[in-house]
């Protein structure tokens, strides 16, 4: 190679959840290689699902991913009730939607202010950051707590909660339960809203994409357990399309596989597709709070991801309160799902985007087949597109910022590359040559 | 590391193949982070730090199981590094659920799930951390209870051994006032053989046991899958109650595979 050869590599991405590196290859002026590498061994959930009788898989499936295991249950539970033909109470799909809203604060808060705010301010991590801005951090784990709260309430515990099942819970809590979340939501909702305000203070890089936004759509709710597929190309497909208009294609400079949409190109999944798709769907306290700090939709800005993120927390607040004030206990807390042949899709919005889950049921309710599409694997090629674009804009910089900001492009996803795993190829080569 | 002359001392974080749940764990304990990492230093912990401090640990405390000839390696460096070696979670005490492959072809696995399977390396069997090094102290769950792990980390800055139960979850039952719901039900739980630590949470939710924690101290497996026959459930059901998150450990494992060969 060339004196111009410049290598900017991480052998180790740091604050994200799994194993990843990064190596991005410029030469001169040019970007002539961006690899997102996935060291992260394979686990083989969709092997291992056969078998197993459907109601394992909100429980197995939850294990791909400790941050979000809630929308694995949900996914799970969602294809199984197509699969079986079983539909279930109102009561218990506004549980769900309270159990998510859970899940989304806890594991939004988690990356606003523990993975991804440190490279806004300049510190290593939060512990760092805590030094300096204790108060930010405090309302941070105060706010993540309340979000754990609700999982652990509804669910037995933030981290693979065991109470979600086909058909609905196994124990439902009661309305008195439900109202001593109330005074904490209500400072949640507060410290949301400073959320936005703060975030909306973090220096932004000038950069925009021009992306395929890819979310659930619903006709009166913001997205999260139930919607059609939509873009803001023209896409408008029920999830059992899915696989008809989503694909796995093997690249030649990568060992991963990368998702795209049949016919066009990479897209983007998470909180900035469905806040750009849709806006009009969110509570008037985050449209108002996103109009005050200028945040408007279409947003193109991937760096800027954080302040939609701390706007979905608002939504979640609103939307649990607002859940909570309704709620009255099902009848029953889960309707009985009979074993039977059948293929089920869903697909629902964890915090990271939607998740796609397939499973073909034999007649003694045994899983014959699985299939698992997490948001990450769905947004790795478009975190390689960025980082094409962002790196090239970094030439000049010492290797050591550069290799930061790109870091910090990584970041803007909170990526999930355990989730993404048992999906893409795994490298073991975890170093590339250095390029000098 | 060499700027100050810091006593605080060192932790480090590694990952093998898991969720990332039982990490995750230290970063949800909300009321007592900013206080640990008072008393401790994080030396290494990709999940919530770009710093890193070159080893040795004080302690190391390792997620998730062995199942890459390069993880096999990597763990014995890793033991090389760390005074004390502690496992959390199921993947790294048994072999995780990523185990259910340990009793199948793993090619056959390959090709299910990856399109080319030539690209992937990894081993036959997902095997717990202390079949390659040993291992201090097991932390045990799927995930792990984050008041073990703060109490570890407490215990051990103390110079104490850590309190964690090693009796079985009906005790937890029986604590909380539960009606037992294998007696009273007919539901097969799985609590009269696993560890506690959980707080009885699937019985306190309507719903058996299904065995996070592991094998308890001298647990009666046998009697147990007998009982699950009793209250009608197949040998194949009671083999795979058997093969959940702690499948590899031996104790389950003797008794899955005894009702497979039924």
């Amino acid at each position: 190679m060339s004196g111009h050869t410049k290598t900017i590599r991480v052998d180790t991405l740091a604050r994200v959840e799994g194993e990843g590196a990064l190596l991005i290859k410029l030469v001169g002026e040019r970007v002539a290689d961006v690899k997102l590498r996935i060291f992260e061994p394979p686990r083989f959930f969709e092997a291992f699902l056969r078998g197993r009788h459907f109601t394992d898989a909100p429980d197995i499936t939850a294990r791909v991913c400790g941050i979000c295991p809630v929308a694995y249950q949900m996914s799970a539970a969602h294809a199984m009730e197509r699969a079986l033909g079983i539909h279930i109470d109102p009561a218990v799909r506004l549980l769900r939607r309270l159990f998510y809203c859970g899940e989304w604060i806890e594991s939004h808060v988690l990356h606003i202010y523990m993975l991804h705010a440190p490279d806004f301010l300049g510190f290593q991590d939060v512990i760092g950051m805590a030094r300096d801005h204790k108060p930010i951090v405090e309302r941070a784990l105060r706010l993540k707590k309340i979000g754990n709260r609700i999982v652990s309430l509804l669910g037995g515990r933030e981290i693979h909660p065991v109470s979600a099942t086909v058909g609905g819970f196994y124990k439902v809590p009661a309305k008195s339960q439900l109202q001593e979340l109330v005074e904490d939501l209500q400072w949640a909702q507060e410290a949301s809203l400073e959320t936005v305000r703060w975030t909306a203070t973090l220096d932004f890089p000038d950069f925009e994409q021009d992306y395929e936004f890819v979310a659930l759509r619903h006709p009166d709710e913001y997205p999260l357990n139930e919607g059609r597929l939509v873009s803001n190309r023209g896409l408008d497909i029920d999830a059992a399309e899915y696989e008809d208009h989503f694909i796995e294609q093997q690249v030649k400079h990568s060992n991963a596989l990368h998702s795209v949409i049949r016919g066009r190109d990479s897209y983007l999944v998470g909180p900035m597709a469905r806040f750009n798709l849709n806006f009009d769907r969110l509570p008037q306290v985050a449209q108002q709070v996103a109009r005050d700090v200028k945040l408007t939709a279409p947003v193109r800005n991937p760096f800027r991801s954080i302040i939609v993120r701390a706007v979905e927390v608002v939504f979640a607040c609103a939307e649990a309160l607002r859940i909570i004030g309704e709620y009255e206990p099902p009848p029953t807390p889960r309707v009985e799902a009979p074993n039977r042949a059948g293929v089920g899709h869903a697909i629902t919005e964890a915090p990271r985007g939607i998740l796609y889950h397939r499973y073909a049921l034999d007649e003694n309710g045994l899983i014959v087949t699985a299939k698992i599409v997490p948001p990450t694997s769905q947004n790795q090629k478009r975190i390689e597109d960025d980082l094409r674009d962002y790196a090239a804009r970094l030439v000049a910089w010492p290797l050591d910022e550069a290799t930061w900001k790109c870091e910090q492009a990584i970041r803007n996803y909170d990526p999930c590359i355990s989730c993404a795993t048992h999906f893409l190829k795994l490298t073991v080569e975890r170093e590339q040559t250095n390029g000098e | 590391m060499s700027s100050k002359s810091s006593h605080k001392p060192k932790i480090a974080v590694f990952k093998f193949a898991s969720c990332d749940g039982c990490q995750l764990s230290l970063l949800d304990a909300e009321d007592e982070l900013l206080s640990v990492v008072d008393a401790i230093e994080i030396a290494y912990f990709p999940e919530a730090t770009r710093a890193t401090l070159k080893g040795p640990y004080d302690i190391g405390l390792v997620e998730g199981s062995v199942t890459t000839h390069h993880d096999a390696q990597r763990i014995q460096e890793i033991r090389r590094k760390c005074k004390m070696l502690v496992t959390i979670g199921a993947c790294a005490t048994a072999g995780g659920i990523q185990a259910l492959r340990n009793w199948k072809d793993v090619d056959e696995f390959i090709r299910v799930v990856y399109a080319t399977p030539q690209f992937i390396s990894t081993l036959k069997l997902s095997t717990p951390i202390a079949e390659h090094v040993p291992v201090d102290f097991e932390l045990r769950g799927c995930p792990i209870n984050k008041s073990h792990l703060i109490e570890l980390i407490t215990a051990t800055l103390a110079g104490r051994k850590p309190n964690i139960p090693l009796y079985s979850v009906c005790l937890e039952c029986k604590r909380k006032g539960n009606v037992c719901i294998a007696v009273a039900q007919g539901t097969a739980c799985l609590g009269p053989v696993t560890q506690a630590g959980c707080g009885a949470l699937c019985p306190s939710y309507d719903r058996g046991c299904y065995g996070c924690y592991g094998p308890m101290e001298t647990p009666n497996t046998a009697s147990l899958a007998g009982q699950f026959r009793v209250l009608g459930c197949s040998d194949a059901q009671i083999t795979q109650a058997f093969r959940g998150f702690n499948a590899w450990s031996w104790q389950f494992r003797k008794i899955s595979e005894e009702y497979e060969r039924k």
